[in-house]
């Protein structure tokens, strides 16, 4: 993507988020149920699809371009990275969101019901995606080992739901605490459009962020391979002056 | 494929036959892990039958991720992968071999704990056949994923902190499943064997997917460096 | 002790490289090898510590990755897939690749099996290298530093390749260890097997090899078949 390209997303990001804000905080109403604590729920719902939907898929998706020979390129790899990075950030800023949603609506900072669980396992997941990033390794050998851990999660997700689902539902406390009872879209009107304005404000700021930690990530490894060239120069340098050593005999 | 792994298990059994690490130090490990969450939870109260199964399942899950460690420990000298990698042998033929042989120690494990568990926690077994299907298909599961997690881990000198993190949350439905199909027929929760088929039916799902991409991933996890 | 100076198309080599690169990490152990080694040749390596010797032993054996250039070892491409060769070769390196907790017989019956051959073949090694004896059912960890590396020798002899790597053979072995070595490795070329070894003992290496490739800063100089004449005097080739 252009600068250029990548400075219209920018403004169309911020343009669009400055919008939701004002919606959320000033021109929507409060909710008749929740009061004013619905407003974080503009937050909460973006926040929560971008992370486990959006930049968790690409990560997978890219992980799979990664592994597959026909598409194997670099590229893949730096942006399912930066993208699982993004992922992890803005699924802290659900769950702590959640929480400060959940303190005046349940009562309790924290409850074991379905969804939550399962968000925090996929939280911790991806924890383990990006320590293995960080391990130091040639850029193929960790690009490849960081894809298998990828797709590994991926695998795991839908089977931690159904687990977690299983679990709650037989234990039949969730009806009260239920989170997506009082999240339905059964909000209509303003706040519905509002909801959906922040949705489209996230996503755009997601593929700003992508964007910019790609470059950041394209620029790393550039500077890694300059400095592979110089090592070669000077690995090739050794032999030319060992060279009259070995010469006789 | 499957002469491979009879190889490869057969030597894994065998180096921990005359080395007797499992026997040795995982059981005893495992015991001590029993007996401190009694006194974390207060013998007395009587909380113990109810958390029976639970305890029994983390108890396993932690004595396993000891066993995978071991696993790649024994990898001979240096460099964990070189020798595996140089017997030329097939990756998913090693990958079935090195899961099979955790398995079985873990199973051997698991027959200890749980007369740990009856005695210590003073619960019964009522269901010894169905206990032992339960069992099987988790460890199964515990195996598979340990392994191929061990194998991205392994050789790596953050290893003994990356492995845990990175197979316990996989491992959050095998505890799960595990836990609540055992409690139809170890200790004293209402769970009934009706509630307790479809979470065999998950471990059975999780142990299916993970041999899988055991078989498919091990080999080229291994080839690093 | 003559080696036949043919253009490399004449006949399937062993080993063929071009301009190969080897990165260990971001260090380029091979910084663009040029090699040719003829089968049943018994190619000496030599060359400074840290030249690349190693590296590039244990990449015929399949162990690292060539990032860039040709490289093809009993004709399995290295770029493509390195795991074909491992069955087929193998090596002695610093590293005995022995299980310490298991007994000689055991570890030779281990490499035997691994790469394909019969329970049997590792027996036989054990005995041509002298380890039938007291030895044979002590675990590895209990035998000293130069018993171990026979054992490892007899691990290669055991799995029959068709290209031997031998990394500093020579070190830690008694002397009749050396002996035998010899012996073993004049034999495997005379049976059609390609050797090739590193070593820094120049005497004793100089008369089993048929020829002779110095490997300097990540490079080998008198690599290709077509520069090679048989004097044992020459001058190495110029690096181009």
């Amino acid at each position: 993507m252009t600068t250029t390209g990548s400075r219209v997303l920018g403004w169309s990001a911020a343009v669009s988020l400055a919008l939701t804000a004002w919606m959320a905080l000033v021109a929507s109403p409060a909710d008749a149920v929740q009061g004013d604590a619905v407003r974080l729920l503009y937050l909460h719902v973006p926040t929560a699809w971008l992370a486990m939907y959006l930049s968790f898929g690409v990560t997978t998706l890219a992980s799979v371009l990664y592994l597959w020979k026909r598409t194997r390129s670099q590229f893949w790899d730096l942006v399912a990275g930066a993208s699982a990075e993004i992922g992890v950030v803005f699924l802290g800023l659900t769950l702590v969101i959640g929480s400060i949603w959940g303190r005046p609506i349940w009562g309790v900072w924290w409850t074991w019901d379905a969804r939550l669980t399962s968000t925090a396992v996929l939280f911790v997941l991806y924890l383990g995606y990006l320590a293995i990033r960080r391990v130091p390794a040639e850029p193929h050998v960790r690009g490849r080992r960081a894809a298998i851990v990828a797709l590994a999660a991926f695998v795991d997700v839908p089977v931690v739901h159904m687990a977690v689902d299983w679990w709650r539902t037989l234990h039949q406390e969730a009806s009260v605490l239920d989170e997506r009872r009082l999240g339905d879209p059964q909000i209509t009107g303003v706040m519905l459009f509002t909801l959906l304005l922040a949705v489209l404000a996230f996503t755009l700021l997601y593929f700003w962020l992508l964007v910019h930690r790609y470059r950041l990530a394209r620029v790393e490894e550039e500077a890694e391979a300059r400095r592979l060239e110089e090592a070669l120069v000077e690995r090739r340098a050794e032999g030319v002056e060992a060279v009259p050593e070995v010469s006789t005999t | 494929m499957f002469r491979d792994a009879a190889l490869v298990a057969g030597k894994d059994l065998r180096i921990e036959a005359r080395s007797r690490v499992a026997t040795n130090q995982v059981l005893p490990f495992a015991l001590l892990v029993l007996i401190l969450f009694a006194f974390a939870l207060d013998a007395d109260r009587g909380q113990l039958a109810s958390v029976a199964a639970g305890m029994f399942w983390v108890t396993v899950l932690f004595s396993g991720l000891l066993a995978v460690q071991r696993s790649f420990a024994v990898e001979a000298g240096d460099d964990a992968r070189d020798a595996l990698r140089l017997s030329g042998l097939d990756g998913a033929g090693v990958f079935l071999g090195k899961a099979g042989a955790v398995a079985a120690q873990l199973l051997a494990l698991e027959v200890v704990l749980a007369a740990g568990v009856i005695v210590l926690y003073d619960v019964d077994l009522t269901g010894v056949a169905f206990f032992a299907l339960v069992c099987t298909l988790a460890t199964v599961g515990i195996a598979a994923s340990g392994t191929v997690y061990g194998a991205v881990a392994a050789g790596l000198r953050v290893r003994e902190t990356l492995l845990p993190l990175l197979v316990l949350p996989v491992l959050a439905p095998v505890l799960l499943g595990a836990a609540r199909a055992s409690e139809a027929v170890l200790g004293t929760t209402s769970t009934t064997m009706a509630d307790a088929w479809p979470w065999v039916r998950l471990l059975a799902v999780f142990s299916t997917i993970y041999v899988a991409f055991g078989i498919v991933a091990f080999g080229p996890l291994l080839e690093e460096s | 002790m003559s080696s036949p100076a043919l253009p490399p198309a004449a006949m399937p080599l062993a080993a063929r490289f071009r301009a190969a690169v080897s990165l260990l990490g971001r260090f380029p152990a091979l910084a663009g090898v040029d090699l040719d080694v003829a089968p049943g040749e018994i190619v000496l390596l030599r060359g400074p510590n840290g030249a690349g010797k190693t590296t590039l032993l244990r990449a015929c054996a399949g162990l690292v990755g060539i990032t860039s250039g040709e490289a093809e070892v009993l004709g399995c491409d290295l770029s493509r897939d390195r795991r074909a060769v491992r069955r087929r070769v193998g090596l002695l390196g610093h590293a005995t690749f022995l299980y310490d907790e298991l007994t000689v017989a055991d570890n030779l019956r281990f490499a035997a099996r691994s790469a394909g051959r019969a329970a049997a073949d590792g027996t036989v090694a054990m005995e041509r290298l002298a380890l039938d004896g007291r030895l044979r059912d002590l675990a590895v960890a209990k035998l000293s530093a130069g018993q171990r590396r026979r054992v490892a020798l007899a691990a290669v002899v055991a799995r029959r390749p068709e290209l031997w790597l031998l990394d500093e053979p020579h070190a830690s072995l008694d002397a009749a260890g050396r002996d035998l070595l010899d012996q073993l490795v004049t034999e495997a070329a005379a049976a059609g097997a390609t050797v090739l070894l590193a070593s820094h003992e120049l005497d004793r290496a100089d008369h089993l090899a048929t020829r002779r490739v110095t490997i300097v800063g990540g490079r080998a100089e008198g690599g290709l078949l077509a520069t090679v004449t048989p004097t044992p005097e020459r001058q190495p080739a110029r690096v181009p």
